[in-house]
């Protein structure tokens, strides 16, 4: 049976990855650094847990963190590592695959155990197919996208155990750290969410967007470059390839032209409205509702009639 | 400075249709992936403002030789490639290995630029993987990248804060799309571009042999399954009333 090994920064991801694990075998072992804390929840959630209590261990310096964990790797005798899909633990996944000589899937959307294969579905072509893919040589490392699965509840046989390895001498020093501006929405949890694109063609419009989904007691989210390009929303709130993956009763798109990287972050929603002055657009063909029309004026029309 | 950019020839995304939930890849084009454009493009910033050379470095089929003329017409001064059937669609660690050793045969590299993650697989494990073969430090999710004599200054940007960051060259770094705008070479440069300098290896050259096995099998790669109703409304009261009738608003 396999030992599967897992790990997150982020103690809500680790519990996530514990319930993968469990999918795939009885044998799960929880690897915590520098992290006593999310030791004790993983353990509180009955996961057998190795601490390893090294302050030197620089997890900002990737080749550090991944020699870590190839050590535990090791050390505990796992052939099968998780680790979660947020940037931090995506960007050790590569570099703990070369050392062990693994190989790699990351992003993984869901998980699926037949027989000794795990098949792991991800995004590909830039979102536009789900490819379903099974990682062939001995060794595994999966990154799974946060959220995928749900945090592993209370239970009973957990132990808190711990381990040494030998520090590599970190080659990234650490020289500031900016938190992000207080943007927490959660637009993963709306069921309503009112999504702004490239259509909208002044920030002005903006609030309509805002009345509309306090209206429908949803969120405002947005395509790529509204956030990025045009910074009219937070990063927080782009759906999509780099964004999120959203599945809302309802996702009113205005002007969203409907390419596959936003697309897949929303095509799991329920009913998909798109206004879109082009009646031509690709989004019109996900979409359960099309209006070919100005935005500005729908917008109105809607928080007039709601 | 030498600055290594890695670039992945890949189908152009918005030309790709479906089929029965099939990809349709006829008459497609190929071009080079749209995160790795960001990152020729920062290599050639630091080039203009530091001097020193820009090598775009690729592997694959015997196409890279027409597709790499975009990263000459945006600014690389020399193209390194190394091509081989095998090598199209190869898998992450297969081309890991081969870029790694083509890097070792290039003079004095100080910094290679890769995308965070290709424009069609984005997978994110290839400059990591690189960074591990060549023993070099690594930083990922780039938003900017500061060359300081022999250190550079890099911040990451995670989903919660961003890192600001400091290490010694040579050094990989995956950069982010928004660390700059691309720029769109101009006709002249796309004429030169044929002229500039490029050096083709096959892997024999490299040493390098791939393993008959994937490390990773494709099972399937579908479209998803979407039915959507695609019903045209006219007017916001037809929205509205269809939209109370569907049970997702006014409950
Ligand atoms: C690797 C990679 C990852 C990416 N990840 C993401 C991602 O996570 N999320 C994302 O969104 N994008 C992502 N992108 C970018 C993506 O390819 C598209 O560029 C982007 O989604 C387009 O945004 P848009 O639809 O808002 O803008 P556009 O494509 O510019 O479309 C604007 C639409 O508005 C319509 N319009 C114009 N005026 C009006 C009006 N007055 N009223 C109504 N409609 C109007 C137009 O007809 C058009 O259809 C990614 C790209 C790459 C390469």
């Amino acid at each position: 049976m396999a030992t599967v090994l897992i790990y997150s920064d982020k103690t809500n991801m680790a519990l996530e990855l514990l319930t993968a694990a469990r999918q795939i075998s009885g044998a799960v072992k929880a690897v915590t650094i520098n992290d006593s804390q999310a030791a004790q929840e993983l353990a509180s959630a009955g996961a057998e847990v190795y601490n390893i209590e090294q302050p030197d261990i620089n997890l900002a310096d990737a080749a550090v963190a991944a020699s870590v964990l190839a050590q535990a790797v090791e050390q505990l005798q796992a052939d099968t590592v998780l680790l979660s899909s947020n940037r931090r633990c995506k960007e050790y996944a590569g570099r703990l695959a070369q050392i062990i000589d693994a190989g790699c899937l990351t992003d993984v959307t869901a998980l699926q155990v037949n027989g000794d294969q795990i098949e792991c579905q991800r995004n590909a072509l830039g979102g536009a197919t789900v490819a379903t893919q099974t990682i062939t040589a001995p060794r595994k490392v999966i990154a799974i996208r946060p959220k995928t699965f749900e945090a592993a509840a209370a239970g009973s046989g957990g132990s808190v155990n711990s381990l040494q390895v030998n520090v590599p001498p970190s080659a990234v020093k650490v020289l500031e750290v900016r938190g992000k501006e207080g943007d927490t929405v959660d637009i993963e949890a709306a069921e309503i969410l009112v999504v702004v694109g490239q259509g909208m063609e002044s920030k002005d419009d903006l609030p309509m967007a805002e009345e509309l989904a306090r209206k429908l007691g949803g969120e405002v989210a947005c395509s790529k470059p509204v956030a990025t390009d045009k910074k009219w929303l937070s990063e927080e709130r782009v759906v999509g390839l780099s964004g999120k993956k959203c599945k809302p009763q309802l996702a009113l798109l205005f002007g969203i032209s409907g390419q596959v990287q936003f697309t897949v972050g929303i095509r799991d929603a329920k009913v998909i409205v798109s206004v879109n002055t082009d009646e031509n657009a690709s989004i019109n063909q996900m979409s359960d509702y099309i209006m070919t029309a100005d935005l500005k004026q729908v917008l109105a029309d809607l928080n007039k009639a709601l | 400075m030498n600055i290594v950019v890695a670039l992945k020839q890949v189908p152009d995304l918005q030309q790709i249709r479906i089929r029965n939930r099939q990809p349709i890849f006829d008459d497609v084009p190929l071009t080079l992936g749209n995160i790795d454009k960001n990152a020729l493009e920062a290599g050639v910033q630091i080039k203009e403002a530091q001097g020193g050379k820009v090598i775009a470095l690729s592997a694959g089929d015997e196409n890279i030789e027409d597709t790499i003329k975009e990263a000459l017409a945006a600014g690389a001064d020399e193209a390194y490639l190394v091509i081989d059937d095998q090598l199209k669609d190869a898998e992450s660690s297969l081309v890991a290995k081969v870029l790694a050793a083509a890097i070792k045969n290039i003079e004095d590299v100080d910094l290679i630029l890769f995308g965070e993650g290709s424009a069609d697989n984005y997978s994110g494990q290839v400059g990591p993987r690189v960074a591990e073969l060549l023993g070099l430090p690594q930083v990922a999710f780039a938003s900017s990248i500061e060359v300081n004599g022999n250190t550079v200054k890099v911040t990451r940007s995670l989903e919660d804060c961003s890192e600001v960051v400091e290490v010694n060259l040579p050094a990989v770094i995956t950069v982010l799309s928004d660390i700059n705008e691309a720029r769109i070479p101009s006709v002249t440069q796309i004429l030169k571009a044929g002229k500039k300098p490029k050096e083709v290896v096959e892997l024999d050259d490299l040493k390098v042999e791939l393993p008959d096995q994937s490390p990773v099998k494709t099972i399937s790669n579908l479209a998803p399954d979407s039915q959507r109703k695609k019903v045209v409304v006219k007017s916001v009261d037809e929205l509205v009333k269809a939209l109370e009738a569907e049970g997702v608003i006014g409950r």
